[in-house]
């Protein structure tokens, strides 16, 4: 399998616009449970947005493709979403670099760069019940089986996204709009964790089907 | 979904055309969809921005002018507004003094006010930030979010409005604010729910005899359903926790606002005031001022909130100092 390169990138975003789209309203309804009911409006405008700004973009280095998806997102989506997911990408552009391609470790490294950056945006840590919760062990799943190259690695991180996603379902929220129901989130799975695991399903997906 | 629209995608762009159509005298419409007094920017005036989803009109749009805001950046419904926006209006209102965001207390808008801050900040232009977070029905603790900045808003502006009208430098307007969130205390609640057009149907269920305790001001559940009980009694479950948080008694000037949640009629509003103004007596609480209406709503949610803050003679003096904006107009 192949490093990841530019037309890796442009998979993933579009994939993952895609099935923003296609699953908007679940997500939205995730979110009337527990927060303000528009996480699927906002990352579907995001994301659709983020991949026409790809496709004017052309030909660029990952680091530019990067940023450019992570400048939209803040300017298009609004909400906590866009502040966290534009810092996901715009710290991934800053590890990427000029790089046209990068290796597994380097993925790796630049997935650890963008949990750092959302951690520090939105100042959530493990247990919080929010996205990290997802992006956390995804990252850490995919260092551990780095050695086994880009497509299980990638597996492995979707994988432990979705079983952090599930992990964390009947927790109480401390972070964001769901925290202020107290016990009431219990046994309602985050959406933020939610889309988290559809990004790394998308990645995954991507680089599969090179 | 009954909604008085044209089109979910359209909601926030047509109504701000329309208050440019209504209020061009006191404000006008820049890109990236921030309302700016007409005026601005005016040389050596501290600029005095907020934002926030769409939604709560009044509330921000409609404070905008003399006396009030610079500017106001709505988001989509909802939803915080993006750090582009903050930024234009911080451009736009900057005569010199620097700009004073106000930034009620929800993730998404702190952190895209500050994205907006740092960007500001790097043009050159002096920004300061005061968070509101108000609603005492929210546990305030490590473990949370914090308090949501709701009704406490309304008041923080308008008093910070006319500090920065008077020509108090950045320095003292964020003081000021910072004291009025420190001396305001608000909770709400919910007869029905609301229906974000972009969704097309209610964000939560409530049955005909049920009600919701502690809501905030974007449909997400409060923290309590009971079932409905009378004006007074609703009255006094929001007044409780106001009063023993704020730790308002005997002897203490208030500004009281009773809010209306976008669909309770004036009449009912008036019902809870009544019995707002008895409870404060009861106290030795002396209303030195009021508020009765709807300016910081949940779309056509029927409810209310109650915000009690304690006033000290400046506060007063610059509640009483003239405004004209849409929403509130006196002494202008």
């Amino acid at each position: 399998m192949s490093d990841f390169d530019g037309a890796a990138m442009s998979r993933f975003v579009s994939t993952f616009a895609d099935r923003l789209h296609e699953r908007r309203e679940e997500l939205t309804q995730l979110d009337s449970a527990v927060g303000d009911a528009d996480h699927g409006i906002n990352m579907d405008r995001g994301f659709s947005a983020a991949r026409a700004k790809l496709a004017e973009l052309g030909e660029a280095d990952l680091g530019t493709m990067a940023k450019t998806v992570g400048m939209t997102l803040i300017s298009t989506v609004g909400g906590a979403s866009g502040p966290l997911y534009g810092t996901f990408f715009l710290r991934l552009s800053t590890s990427l670099g000029e790089r046209d391609a990068a290796s597994t470790g380097e993925l790796g490294a630049a997935l650890r760069a963008a949990l750092d950056g959302v951690q520090q945006r939105g100042k959530a840590i493990a247990d919080d019940k929010t996205m990290v919760d997802a992006l956390l062990p995804a990252v850490e799943a995919f260092d551990a089986a780095s050695g086994d190259g880009i497509g299980p690695a990638l597996a492995a991180a979707a994988q432990a996204a979705a079983a952090g996603r599930e992990r964390i379902t009947p927790l109480v929220a401390r972070k964001g709009r769901a925290s202020y129901l107290g016990e009431r989130a219990m046994g309602h799975p985050d959406p933020g964790a939610t889309s988290t695991t559809i990004l790394f399903e998308s990645l995954r997906d991507a680089v599969a089907a090179d | 979904m009954k909604k008085l629209i044209n089109s979910t995608d359209a909601v926030v762009d047509e109504a701000l055309a329309g208050m440019v159509a209504a209020h061009g005298d006191l404000l006008r419409v820049i890109e990236p969809n921030v309302v700016v007094r007409a005026d601005a920017p005016r040389q050596g005036k501290v600029g005095i921005i907020s934002g926030g989803g769409s939604g709560h009109e009044p509330m921000h749009g409609g404070f905008v002018g003399m006396g009030m805001l610079d500017a106001a950046c709505p988001g989509a419904v909802f939803t915080s507004p993006v750090p582009d926006q903050m930024l234009a209006a911080t451009k736009a209102v900057d005569g010199g003094a620097g700009v004073l965001h106000i930034v009620k207390n929800y993730t998404g808008d702190v952190m895209n006010f500050e994205l907006a801050a740092e960007l500001a900040q790097a043009e050159g232009i002096e920004v300061t930030s005061v968070v509101i977070a108000d609603d005492v029905a929210v546990k305030d603790s490590l473990y949370t979010a914090g308090r949501r900045g709701v009704g406490g808003t309304v008041l923080a502006e308008k008093i910070v409005g006319a500090a920065a009208e008077a020509g108090q430098d950045l320095a003292a307007v964020t003081a000021l604010a910072q004291r009025v969130q420190d001396n305001v205390r608000s909770m709400g609640m919910a007869l029905t729910s609301c229906t974000v057009p972009a969704a097309g149907k209610p964000t939560f269920e409530l049955g005909e005899d049920e009600m919701e305790i502690g809501i905030g001001i974007h449909g997400e559940p409060g923290r309590e359903r009971r079932k409905l009980a009378g004006a007074d009694e609703i009255t006094e479950a929001l007044m409780g926790p106001i009063l023993d948080d704020g730790g308002f008694g005997s002897g203490d000037d208030v500004l009281a606002f009773v809010n209306g949640m976008g669909g309770t009629p004036l009449i009912e509003l008036y019902i809870v005031y009544n019995k707002v103004a008895a409870m404060c007596a009861e106290r030795g609480i002396a209303i030195a001022r009021n508020l009765v209406g709807s300016y910081i709503t949940s779309l056509e949610m029927a409810g209310c909130s109650i915000t009690l803050l304690k006033l000290d003679d400046e506060m007063t003096r610059l509640w009483d100092a003239p405004v004209h904006t849409p929403a509130l107009r006196w002494g202008a």
